[in-house]
């Protein structure tokens, strides 16, 4: 078994219009930044993917990433937690005009409602946003005296997936707190999109410390150089 | 009204209540600052939403690692002990009561415990990120605040005006002018400045100071 493919460009195929697609990452900790970028040449190309549902804790900063794919006009809504960065401008300005949709979901919600998905459970209740705006026309429930909020399982279409190891059969490490929601996404999409630092032979990594298995991954590709979010914004970068 | 704790005492008060070996959450902004005035000979484990137990301070300038930050995206480092896991692991942390202390920054707090401090209103681009997460599960969850806002209303309220995080939630306030614990629905004066009369902090209080038998000096050393 052999998940690795040549290149970025055939590792974002199959990512069509009107999907739902999870990108790992806290902010720049752990943002698949090449292969988020392989999905944007490919729009410039070819005009697809357009009108993509997005899952991020964030919503872009600078103009690199998620927020060169809002400015490139091929998101039609986010799923985050927190839309605000050190440079929001590329979402504020379209969510201010109603050019892109917004589901805020608190980051803890987002975090299980992505891993319930990957766990074939299709709802839980949480004490988080009970008596909220955030909680309205959601089912809620009382267990042991408390108030819960029903909230449902976040699944998708693909993911972007940053890893620091892989090997050729998909299992995956991470480097420090870029892992945040990648093991949760990775479970959590029909079709996962792994780029990795390296990619070694099965084996190479101790089974003991593997993050996320290589049966929750579809597709590796090797990006020796991987660039990282955070820094590309201090040079002042701009995907275009 | 001549003089109020600065924000540095502020957070040096509440660090004052964090027990050794607690496990820790302080909120983005204002609450991290808390970290700094740990009394010597205690050592708080620090959690961070994104991923982290046990960080430290920030490197210096021109060594950050990127991939390892806060979750208010902040360069952060590691204490000898520290851990990495996924998000739903770091919330089920927070969530499932393991954290002893959750302090955070606030709009409003009233006295039945709700916690305003995510949204001023429905202008602009709304983000909660794990705020409404951290007010449940912490066995206590503090704010630490100015007794009031810049133009000199009360921040301690009878019931919240802004939109809620969270409900019912909160365990005690660190004001510059005092520290109140919720108690029943209500508010429980522990501490006042020393300058200060219980009917001039009722004053700037926004919803009755239950009094008990004992309240205490609040006095902070000149800290920064």
């Amino acid at each position: 078994m052999d998940k690795t493919v040549p290149d970025l460009a055939a590792a974002v195929a199959g990512i069509e219009d009107g999907m739902v697609l999870m990108v790992g990452g806290f902010g720049g900790s752990g943002a698949p930044i090449e292969l988020i970028h392989a999905l944007i040449d490919r729009f410039k190309a070819t005009g697809s993917p357009k009108n993509l549902t997005v899952v991020n804790n964030n919503a872009g900063n600078g103009r690199i990433g998620i927020a060169a794919m809002i400015d490139a006009g091929m998101v039609s809504k986010m799923v985050c937690s927190f839309p605000r960065s050190a440079d929001p401008r590329a979402f504020t300005e379209k969510y201010l005009k109603g050019e892109i949709g917004l589901e805020l979901v608190p980051q803890g919600t987002l975090a299980e409602r992505i891993r319930a998905a990957g766990a074939g459970i299709p709802a839980f209740y949480t004490p988080a946003s009970f008596g909220t705006d955030v909680a309205k026309g959601k089912p809620v429930a009382e267990f042991d005296g408390k108030s819960y909020v029903q909230e449902r399982w976040l699944k998708a279409d693909a993911a972007l997936i940053k890893a620091e190891l892989a090997d050729t059969m998909g299992n995956l490490t991470y480097r420090k707190a870029a892992r945040n929601f990648s093991p949760l996404m990775a479970a959590a999409a029909k079709l996962t999109i792994v780029q990795a630092s390296k990619i070694v032979a099965p084996g190479e990594i101790d089974p003991e410390q593997v993050v996320t298995p290589g049966i929750f991954v579809n597709r590796v590709v090797e990006v020796a150089d991987a660039k990282q979010e955070e820094a590309l914004m201090r040079e002042g970068v701009a995907y275009s | 009204m001549t003089s109020k704790l600065s924000n540095a005492q502020i957070a040096w008060r509440a660090a004052q209540d964090i027990e050794d070996g607690a496990y820790v959450n302080l909120g983005i902004g204002f609450p991290e600052m808390v970290a700094k005035f740990q009394p010597p000979g205690r050592q708080a484990i620090f959690h961070t939403e994104n991923g982290v137990l046990n960080f430290g301070e920030a490197p210096p300038a021109g060594e950050e690692d990127w991939d390892l930050i806060n979750a208010g995206k902040k360069a952060i480092t590691l204490k000898p002990g520290a851990a990495f896991f996924h998000h739903a692991d770091s919330f089920g942390m927070v969530r499932g009561g393991h954290l002893d202390v959750a302090i955070l920054g606030t709009y409003e707090v009233a006295e039945n415990g709700d916690l305003a401090n995510w949204s001023t209103g429905p202008k602009g681009v709304p983000a909660v990120g794990g705020a409404m997460d951290l007010v449940h599960g912490a066995k206590r969850v503090a704010v630490i605040t100015d007794h009031v806002t810049k133009d000199g209303k009360p921040k301690l309220v009878k019931r919240c005006s802004l939109p809620l995080t969270g409900v019912g939630c909160v365990t005690r306030i660190y004001s510059s002018l005092a520290v109140i614990d919720i108690e029943g629905g209500r508010f429980v004066l522990r501490e006042k400045l020393p300058s200060m009369t219980v009917e001039e902090l009722q004053a700037v209080t926004g919803a009755e100071l239950v009094l008990p038998d004992v309240i205490g000096d609040l006095v902070a050393p000149e800290v920064s």
